[in-house]
């Protein structure tokens, strides 16, 4: 509580002292030489738990080594870092960098809260475009993400061969397959398709990859998409418990061989890894008919520079975040966290290094970011699309009347 | 329970009443030493009740947003989020859900509370013992006892389906948590579980305030066995009763951790209630506003409850 007054109290006598320095003498050059007297930043994140947390945190330093700067760092759960931000924003106590999961950036940005990184001599050439569009609001960017993840389809190496099955390249190959694999006691596949974010994120790269659009939910495209859910669930090739699974559990059956495919993203490698008497491989979510190309969302984590009355630590925030995104950052952190680079120029040498990592370094490169067309309007969106998956695995609903139904139309 | 005691106690007590009765003028300084006594309490509840209430009754009223914790802007709507909410095509879903709920879960709670009151008052050996095992539920934390339930009710690997098709009782996997027609039946009956040992716990404690001797002079009177219960136990058990029911409107109306836990609402909103919608609508989707108008609501009908407990008590206090 003392500490933070005392840093509020610092925060504006410094302030104070920039205006003077203002006043006296020319603007051009003190932006420069009062960056050098920013001495640290405060970083909140919710990497908050390890391995995650430790190979972040060599990431943050060796920029602030760079800078010449000290961190604060604080990590807090993942579910709780919007209220934080929100106690923080009430309290006037955001930190100097904040991380935000990408979905969020828009939304965030919207309020006001953060500073256009444009102006703080901050790019974003040569990123992929998906990922720019979740950190840009009003054409304006926002926020930087390093590394990003999306979904595709693990399968376990051993079960398919021995039921003499390719890994699926179409929908229907995909039903086949997972029929073919259901046997008592194991599921063909595993996915996720609760009533929440987390539910929406995985039926995206069926809805997306067969042209199906968040502007218009009402096609016969992402009614497609449902069906392929519905026909999965109950042919018996999924279990009916996916409407309460959690993408945690979906790999939990995985491991435990009671599923031979799943669909989940490189963060559960790690885990994977653990249990080295599953063999897998991974391939690009199917599609419905030849020609399509498979879509998956993007996933991960944007650092954020929020609005600070010190332009000088402002600006030294901004630095950290384009510090972050460098050539050599990325990759480091890319391969130590089983995640893509965001710069489309070291993918090829990425995969050539960490060659588990194909299939999904070929989907981040068609992947699209959730808020990219809808912006801060995704998350309505995004609730419609869990709701209907709700109603139409349940059997409360047609795939073809689901999605209006759950508009509350 | 208090009005039990007082009745009762009312033959003995009344020669006394008279004395305790305050005598005389007081001194304006006697008052005011017993305001400065009573001050930190109200303090304290105006500061810990009446401010969160008068602020969820101003955000109700206001378009509260994301952006409001960034520009400190909330701009008013009068009633606009109680319009919004009402005519939500959930509301009518949760309203129902809610009263389902609170009664399906009071009901079972008080009768089988009863039942093993009644029980454990006989004298057994090992009843002790017993007694404390029953406490059980209560003593856990409602996030542990509703995700223990969630793994026994899962369909495919839960220990429930697979003792129940061990013993051949079933075919099929029963979808408890899967099937929108199931899953607020098993809702309840989790709660149910999760306040026995409350209802026991206080319908015990009432039935050892029941003298002994009113059971020995019915007995005389020819009152055993279901007419004792009917004409002795009932009557002396009321109060305790209307206590316990009331508190158990307030306490299930509001019921929140049990519901996210095991179905988070769901499967396609079967699980919806006030609770679980005001939740929703502030912490998934910051719109606070609407959350404050729902569980306003919540707040009015809970105190509906409160109002009749107490013109209840206070008409049985006059008798």
């Amino acid at each position: 509580m003392i500490s933070k007054r005392m840093t509020a109290a610092l925060a504006g006598a410094t302030t104070l002292s920039l205006v003077l320095a203002a006043c006296g003498g020319n603007g051009g050059s003190s932006s420069t030489s009062s960056g050098d007297s920013v001495k640290s930043l405060s970083i909140l994140d919710y990497y908050n738990n390890d391995p995650d947390k430790a190979l972040v945190q060599k990431g943050l330093d060796s920029c602030a080594t760079k800078l010449g700067i000290t961190i604060q760092r604080e990590t807090v759960p993942g579910d709780t870092l919007i209220q934080k931000v929100l106690q923080q924003a009430s309290s006037k106590t955001l930190p100097d960098v904040l991380m935000l999961d990408n979905p969020d950036v828009q939304q965030i940005a919207a309020t006001g809260a953060l500073a256009p990184l444009n102006d703080l001599g901050v790019s974003a050439d040569g990123f992929a475009k998906g990922i720019v569009d979740a950190t840009s609001y009003d054409g304006k960017l926002y926020g930087l993400a390093p590394v990003v993840n999306t979904i595709a389809l693990f399968y376990n190496t051993q079960m398919l061969a021995d039921a003499g099955v390719q890994p699926p390249k179409t929908w229907d190959e995909l039903k086949a397959a997972a029929k073919k694999l259901t046997q008592p006691g194991r599921y063909g596949i595993a996915f996720n398709a609760n009533a929440t974010y987390e539910g929406a994120w995985q039926f995206l790269p069926a809805m997306w990859t067969n042209g199906g659009d968040e502007t218009d939910l009402n096609t016969p495209q992402v009614s497609e998409a449902l069906q392929l859910w519905v026909d999965l669930v109950q042919s018996g090739s999924a279990s009916k418990s996916v409407i309460n699974w959690t993408q945690g559990d979906a790999k939990d059956q995985f491991v435990a061989g009671k599923a031979a495919m799943m669909v989940n993203g490189p963060w559960q490698i790690p885990a994977l890894q653990k249990s080295p008497n599953v063999k897998w491989d991974v391939v690009q979510f199917p599609v419905n008919k030849a020609g399509q190309t498979p879509t998956a969302p993007l996933g991960g984590e944007a650092w954020t520079v929020p609005l600070n009355k010190d332009q000088a630590k402002q600006q030294k925030a901004a630095d950290f975040v384009k510090c972050l995104t460098s050539d050599e950052n990325e990759m480091a952190w890319a391969k130590a966290r089983f995640t893509v680079p965001t710069r489309t120029a070291l993918l090829d040498q990425y995969v050539k290094e960490v060659p588990s990592m194909k299939a999904f370094t070929e989907q981040v490169v068609n992947a699209r970011a959730r808020t990219g067309k809808l912006g801060d309007k995704w998350p309505e969106a995004a609730k419609v699309i869990y709701q209907a998956i709700a109603l139409a695995l349940t059997g409360k609903s047609s795939a073809q009347d689901a999605f209006k139904q759950a508009a509350g139309g | 329970m208090a009005h039990a005691t007082l009745t009762r106690n009312d033959a003995a007590a009344s020669g006394r009443k008279p004395a305790r009765r305050p005598t005389g003028r007081r001194h304006r300084g006697e008052d005011l030493t017993k305001l400065l006594f009573v001050l930190p309490a109200i303090l304290a509840m105006v500061a810990l009740f009446g401010y969160p209430v008068v602020k969820n009754l101003l955000m109700s009223l206001q378009d509260y947003s994301l952006r409001t914790f960034f520009t400190g802007e909330a701009p008013w709507v009068g009633l606009k989020n109680y319009t919004t909410v009402v005519k939500d095509q959930l509301f009518s879903q949760a309203m129902t859900n809610t009263a389902l709920f609170t009664i399906g879960s009071i009901a079972f709670q008080f009768a089988i509370g009863l039942a093993l009151a009644l029980f454990f008052h006989k004298k057994f050996p090992l009843s002790g013992v017993l007694r404390s095992l029953l406490l059980l539920p209560w003593l856990l934390p409602l996030i542990v006892s509703s995700a223990t339930w969630r793994s026994i009710l899962e369909q495919d690997s839960g220990i429930l389906n697979r003792t129940l098709a061990g013993l051949h009782l079933i075919n099929e996997p029963v979808p408890w948590l899967n099937s929108p027609s199931v899953a607020l039946i098993v809702v309840i009956g989790v709660n149910i579980w999760i306040g026995i040992p409350f209802n026991v716990t206080l319908l015990y404690s009432g039935l050892s305030e029941i003298p002994d001797e009113l059971y020995e002079a019915g007995q005389l009177d020819g009152a055993t066995g279901w007419r004792a219960f009917w004409y002795i136990t009932w009557p002396n058990l009321r109060a305790v009763a209307s206590v316990l029911l009331m508190l158990g409107v307030v306490y299930t109306i509001k019921v929140l951790d049990i519901i996210l836990g095991l179905t988070g609402g769901g499967p396609a909103n079967a699980t919806q209630t006030l609770a679980t919608q005001s939740y929703e609508r502030s912490f998934v989707d910051f719109k606070f506003g609407e959350g404050a108008a729902l569980s306003n609501i919540l707040i009015a009908i809970s105190l509906a409850f409160a109002v009749l407990y107490l013109r209840g008590t206070r008409r049985a206090a006059d008798e």
